[in-house]
C-alpha cells in the first residue's frame, strides 16, 4: 500500500445555505504532485482553505487526516506548525520589507527574549532562496523590486522556511509568463524531489498534465474523479470532459429572440494597468452588441472581463485607454463614469457589496443614487416621495423580499442585494447593461429570477452584455459568446456553436500561443 | 405577523436613535437645572449658553460634511484665529468698512478651503496629514500676521456680530418686567412654520397614497416643539432678544440641513463615506465632492473667525485653540459614525449644545476646568460606543 501524507474525508462545507463542497473526498500520497482541477467556483480553493485552518474545524464537517493523525485546525498557524503552508493566488509579502526579511515575514529568526537575529537571518535566507533558484538574488532589496516571477519564488521560499511537508499552491502561475512559469513548474519538481509533497491548483491544464502524478477533478462542490499517471489517461481533453460534463437540466427561463441591429460596438480597445502604464490589461478587443442581444463573455479568472467592461463605463478602470466606442452608429467619447450613465451605459459591478451598494444605507436611497441627478432632482433638489414610489415599483416588480424600500441593503440577503443593484441601474434608462458576474453566491431560486429579469431586459431591445465564470450559465442565458484570455478575444461563438468544451479549448489555444508577457 | 412586529420594532429603534441624543439633551440640561437651583434656565444664562457655543456650532456644522466621508478637519481651530486676525487688521489697520473686511475674510476662509481641499481631493494627501499640517501653517501666520500680540478694541459695528442683538422693538415693562418683543414673535412665527411645514409634509405624502401618522401623534410631536421653541424665545425676551450669532446660527442650521437632506450633492457626501467605490462606479465625482466639503469648511472656519474676535471685541493669537476637536466631538456625540457614512446636521447641533450645556453647567456648579475636561472626554467616549453596540446588535 502506498503511503498516504493527506486524506480528507466526506468534507461538506455550507456558505449560508449553499452548499460549497458537499462530500468530498482527496487523498495525497507523499512526495508526488497533486493537481486540483475544476472551474471557478467549483470547490477547489474551499478545500484547500480547510486544509490550512483558514475555515477553522467546526464551520466545516468531514476529517481530515495527516501523517495518520486526525488534525482539527482551528487557525492557519496550527497547520503551519504541522508543515501544511499554503500559497494564495495573491501573493502575501510586504512590497517594502527586503527579500531576506520576507522569507522570515511571521517566522522571524529570533534569539533570546524576541530579538531579531539579522546575521543569521541573512545568513538562512541566503541558503533557502538558493534551494528556489534565487541565489544570485540581492537579499536586502524590498520584494517589491523583483518581477512576479521571482516575487513568487520568494513565496515558496518563504513556506521552505517553515518547514513545509506538504506545499499548497493556488494557481502559482496564472500571473507569469511561460518562462517564469516553466521556471516555476521545474522548482516544483525538485522540491518534490527532495520530498515535499504539493498540492497545486491552476487552470492551465498542459502545464498539469506534464508535472501532476495525480489529479483530481471536483465540480460543482463534488470530487468527480482522480486521474493517476500511469495508471490513466491525462490529457487536455480528458482532465476537461471531467470538469465541465454535466447534463444541462431547464434552469434557464426561454426566451423569445429579436435581436436587432448593432446598438454598440467597441473597435481596436486597449487598455494600461493604472499603476504600471507598462502593463497591457486589455490587448486592442473589437466587439459588438447587437439590440435585444445578450452577449456572453467567458473566461478564467483574470481573464480581464472586469477590466474592459469598466473601462468602457466612463474610464473607470486603467490608463492609456485607446480605442473607439460607437452607439448606434455614433462615436461616443466618454470621459467619466457620469458620461457613460447619460448616455445610456450602466455596469453592475461583480462586487456587489464593494462597489455596487452602500450597506448602510436602504433599498430606495441605493436604488436612485445613479439616476438622482436627472431623475428624481429639479435643479439638485430631491423628490423623495418619487424616489418611494420608484422604488416601491421597482420592489414589487423584481420581487424583493423585504419589508419595505426603508430597509437596510446590508440586511438583505445576496439575492435580494443584486436585485436592489439591478434595479438601480435600470433606472437609469440604460441601453447597454453590462452585468459582471451577476449571479456571484447568490442562491439557485434568486439566479432563475436573474436570468428572468435579464430576459426581460433584452425583450425591451436593450443590449446586455453578461459576464460570467459560470460557463453553464453563459450557455443557457446569452445568444452569443466572446472568449476572452489574457485581455484578448480568443474567439467568438455563435449559439450553435455553444459548448463548454470549445470554450475551453479555445482558451487553452489561445493560452499556448501566448508570448511571454510585455 | 412577527415579520411585521419585527418591521415595527426596526422602525421604532430607528426613532429611538434619532431622537436619543435630543433626549439626551434635555436630561442633561435638566439636570442642571436641579443641581444649580434653576441657575442654569435663567434668561441671562440662556442667552450665554447660545453666545458661548454660536462658534463650536457653526464649526460643527461644517465639520458634519467632513465626518460623513470619514475625515475629519484638524486645521479649523488655527483658520479661526488667522481669519479673525485678518479681519481685525483690515479693520483697525487698514480702515476698511467692516462690510468689505467680512466679505474679504469670508472670501479668504474659501480659498483656504479650496487650498486645502486641491491637496486632498487631486493630490490623494490623506485629510489627516493636510489639515494638520495647515493646522501648524495658520497658527504660525496668526501669530506672524499679529506679531505675536492682541489686536483691538474693534469698533462696535464689528462686535455686534458677535454680542449683538437684532435690534429691538416695542419694548414695554409690564409691571417691570422688560420684554423684547420680536423675540416672543419669532416664537410664534416658529411655531406656526413649524405647524405650517408638517401639514404641507402630510399632504404632499397623502397626495402620493402614502401612510400618514396618527393625529395624536402630530399634534404631540408639534407640542414638543412649540414649548421648545417658545421656551427659549420667551427667556431670551426676558434678557436682551435675539443675538445675531443666533439668527446666523438657526440659518446655517437650516441651510445644511436641507443642503444634506435635500439635495443631490448632500445625498452625494453621504455615498462617498458610505462606500466611495459604489460612489464612484454610480457616476459621482467623489474628488469634486471632496474639494467642496473642505471648501466649505473654510468658509465655515472664517465665519467662526470673525465671530469670536467680535465676542471678544479683539483678534488674539491663541484664539479658536482647540475648536477643532469641540466640532469633531460635537459630531461623534451627535451620532455621526466615525467610519463615515452616517449622520445629520441636526445631530451634530445636538452634540454641540450637549458639550456646552455640560460646560455651562458644571461651570455653574463651581466645577474647575480640569474635571470638566474629563467629563466631556467620557461623553464622548460613552456617545461613540453606545452608538457602536446598538449597531452591532441591529446588524
Amino acid at each position: 500500500m502506498s503511503d498516504i501524507i493527506l486524506e480528507m474525508k466526506n468534507i461538506t462545507k455550507e456558505f449560508s445555505g449553499v452548499k460549497a463542497l458537499d462530500d468530498v473526498n482527496l487523498s495525497v500520497e507523499r512526495g508526488e504532485v497533486h493537481a486540483l482541477c475544476g472551474e471557478n467556483g467549483a470547490g477547489k480553493s474551499t478545500l484547500m482553505n480547510i486544509l490550512s485552518g483558514i475555515y477553522p474545524y467546526g464551520e466545516y464537517t468531514g476529517d481530515i487526516l495527516y501523517n495518520g493523525t486526525e488534525c482539527r485546525f482551528r487557525d492557519i498557524r496550527e497547520s503551519e506548525r504541522r508543515g501544511i503552508v499554503i500559497i494564495h493566488q495573491e501573493l502575501a509579502l510586504s512590497p517594502y520589507l527586503s527579500v531576506a526579511e520576507n522569507v522570515f515575514l511571521g517566522n522571524e529568526i529570533t534569539s533570546a527574549k524576541g530579538v531579531i537575529d539579522w546575521h543569521k537571518t541573512h545568513q538562512r535566507a541566503a541558503e533557502i532562496l538558493e534551494c528556489v533558484g534565487l541565489a544570485e538574488e540581492n537579499i536586502s532589496i524590498p520584494v517589491s523590486k523583483l518581477s512576479i516571477g521571482r516575487q513568487q519564488l520568494v513565496e515558496i521560499a518563504k513556506a521552505l522556511a517553515k518547514k513545509v511537508e506538504l506545499l499548497i499552491l493556488d494557481e502559482p502561475t496564472a500571473s507569469l509568463n511561460d518562462e517564469d512559469s516553466q521556471k516555476l513548474l521545474h522548482i516544483i519538481l525538485s522540491l518534490k524531489d527532495q520530498g515535499i509533497t504539493c498540492i497545486m491548483i491552476s487552470h492551465k491544464l498542459n502545464e498539469l498534465s506534464s508535472v501532476a502524478d495525480s489529479i483530481t477533478v471536483i465540480r460543482d462542490g463534488k470530487t468527480i474523479e482522480t486521474l493517476k499517471k500511469g495508471i490513466d489517461e491525462i490529457s487536455e481533453d480528458r482532465i476537461i470532459k471531467g470538469m465541465v460534463g454535466r447534463e444541462l437540466t431547464n434552469r434557464y427561463p426561454p426566451r423569445e429572440r429579436k435581436i436587432g441591429g448593432v446598438a454598440f460596438e467597441v473597435k481596436n480597445w486597449s487598455v494600461r494597468h493604472p499603476d504600471d502604464p507598462e502593463r497591457a490589461v486589455i490587448n486592442n478587443v473589437s466587439f459588438h452588441v447587437n439590440a435585444g442581444e445578450v452577449v456572453g463573455f467567458a473566461g478564467l479568472m483574470g481573464a480581464g472581463r472586469t477590466e474592459l467592461a469598466m473601462s468602457i463605463f466612463g474610464r473607470a478602470y486603467g490608463c492609456n485607454i485607446s480605442g473607439s466606442l460607437k452607439k448606434d452608429g455614433k462615436e461616443l467619447r466618454l470621459r467619466c463614469v457620469k458620461d457613460a450613465i447619460r448616455n445610456g451605459i450602466a455596469y453592475a459591478s461583480e462586487d456587489r457589496k464593494g462597489y455596487g451598494l452602500v450597506l448602510i444605507n436602504d433599498i430606495r436611497w441605493n436604488m436612485t443614487l445613479a439616476s438622482l441627478p436627472f431623475r428624481f432632482s429639479r435643479k439638485s433638489v430631491i423628490n423623495k416621495n418619487d424616489e418611494i414610489v420608484a422604488s416601491e415599483e421597482f420592489r414589487k416588480k423584481l420581487n424583493i423580499k423585504a419589508n419595505s424600500v426603508q430597509q437596510t441593503v446590508g440586511a438583505l440577503s445576496g439575492g435580494n442585494q443584486q436585485k436592489v443593484v439591478l434595479s438601480k441601474w435600470i433606472m437609469t434608462g440604460p441601453d447597454l447593461l453590462i452585468l459582471d458576474e451577476p449571479t456571484r453566491g447568490i442562491d439557485v431560486g434568486a439566479k432563475y429570477e436573474i436570468y428572468e429579469i435579464i430576459n426581460e431586459l433584452a425583450k425591451q431591445g436593450k443590449a446586455v452584455i453578461f459576464i460570467s465564470s459560470e460557463m453553464p450559465e453563459l450557455l443557457g442565458v446569452c445568444d452569443r459568446i466572446y472568449v476572452l484570455n489574457q485581455g484578448e478575444i480568443a474567439g467568438e461563438l455563435s449559439r450553435e456553436e455553444f459548448s463548454q468544451e470549445t470554450i475551453m479549448k479555445m482558451i487553452l489555444a489561445h493560452a499556448r500561443k501566448e508570448r511571454p508577457a510585455i | 405577523m412577527s415579520e411585521k412586529s419585527a418591521a415595527r420594532k426596526k422602525a421604532g429603534s430607528i426613532n429611538a436613535k434619532q431622537y436619543g441624543m435630543l433626549i439626551a439633551l434635555i436630561v442633561i440640561y435638566l439636570i442642571f437645572t436641579l443641581l444649580s437651583g434653576g441657575k442654569n434656565a435663567s434668561p441671562m444664562n440662556i442667552n450665554n449658553l447660545f453666545m458661548q457655543n454660536s462658534y463650536v456650532v457653526i464649526l460643527a456644522v461644517g465639520m458634519l460634511l467632513c465626518v460623513l466621508t470619514g475625515n475629519v478637519d484638524l486645521s479649523v481651530g488655527s483658520v479661526v484665529a488667522f481669519t479673525g486676525a485678518i479681519c481685525a487688521i483690515f479693520v483697525l489697520d487698514l480702515g476698511m468698512s467692516i462690510p468689505l473686511a467680512f466679505l474679504l475674510v469670508l472670501l479668504s476662509g474659501v480659498l483656504i478651503g479650496m487650498w486645502q481641499g486641491v491637496f486632498i481631493a487631486y493630490l490623494r494627501v490623506p485629510p489627516f496629514v493636510v489639515t494638520l499640517a495647515n493646522m501648524l501653517i495658520f497658527r504660525g501666520l496668526t501669530l506672524v500676521v499679529l506679531n505675536g500680540q492682541t489686536k483691538g478694541p474693534l469698533p462696535a459695528g464689528y462686535v455686534t456680530i458677535g454680542a449683538g442683538y437684532l435690534p429691538e422693538i416695542n419694548t414695554y415693562f409690564l409691571g417691570r418686567t422688560k420684554v423684547e418683543m420680536l423675540s416672543v414673535l419669532a416664537g410664534l412665527a416658529g411655531s406656526l412654520l413649524a405647524i405650517f411645514m408638517e401639514v404641507r409634509s402630510q399632504r404632499k405624502k397623502s397626495s402620493y397614497g402614502f401612510a400618514v401618522p396618527p393625529l395624536w401623534q402630530t399634534a404631540a410631536k408639534l407640542a414638543i416643539i412649540i414649548v421648545i421653541i417658545n421656551f427659549f424665545t420667551v427667556k431670551l425676551a426676558l434678557y436682551n432678544g435675539l443675538p445675531v450669532v443666533l439668527a446666523i446660527m438657526l440659518l446655517l442650521i437650516v441651510i445644511y440641513t436641507f443642503l444634506t437632506d435635500n439635495t443631490v450633492p448632500g445625498r452625494q457626501i453621504y455615498a462617498v463615506g458610505g462606500n466611495a467605490n459604489a460612489a464612484r462606479l454610480s457616476g459621482i465625482k467623489t474628488q469634486r465632492v471632496m474639494f467642496w466639503i473642505y471648501t466649505s469648511m473654510g468658509l465655515m472656519s472664517a465665519l467662526a473667525g470673525i465671530v469670536l474676535s467680535a465676542r471678544n471685541a479683539s483678534a488674539t493669537p491663541k484664539a479658536g485653540d482647540g475648536f477643532e476637536l469641540d466640532a469633531i466631538a460635537a459630531c461623534y456625540i451627535g451620532g455621526a459614525a466615525a467610519l463615515g457614512g452616517s449622520g445629520t446636521i441636526m445631530g451634530a447641533v445636538v452634540g454641540a449644545l450637549i458639550m456646552g450645556v455640560l460646560n455651562n453647567g458644571m461651570s455653574l456648579i463651581g466645577w474647575s476646568v480640569d474635571v470638566q475636561k474629563v467629563v466631556k472626554g467620557l461623553v464622548l467616549l460613552g456617545a461613540v460606543t453606545v452608538d457602536l453596540l446598538s449597531k452591532k446588535k441591529n446588524a
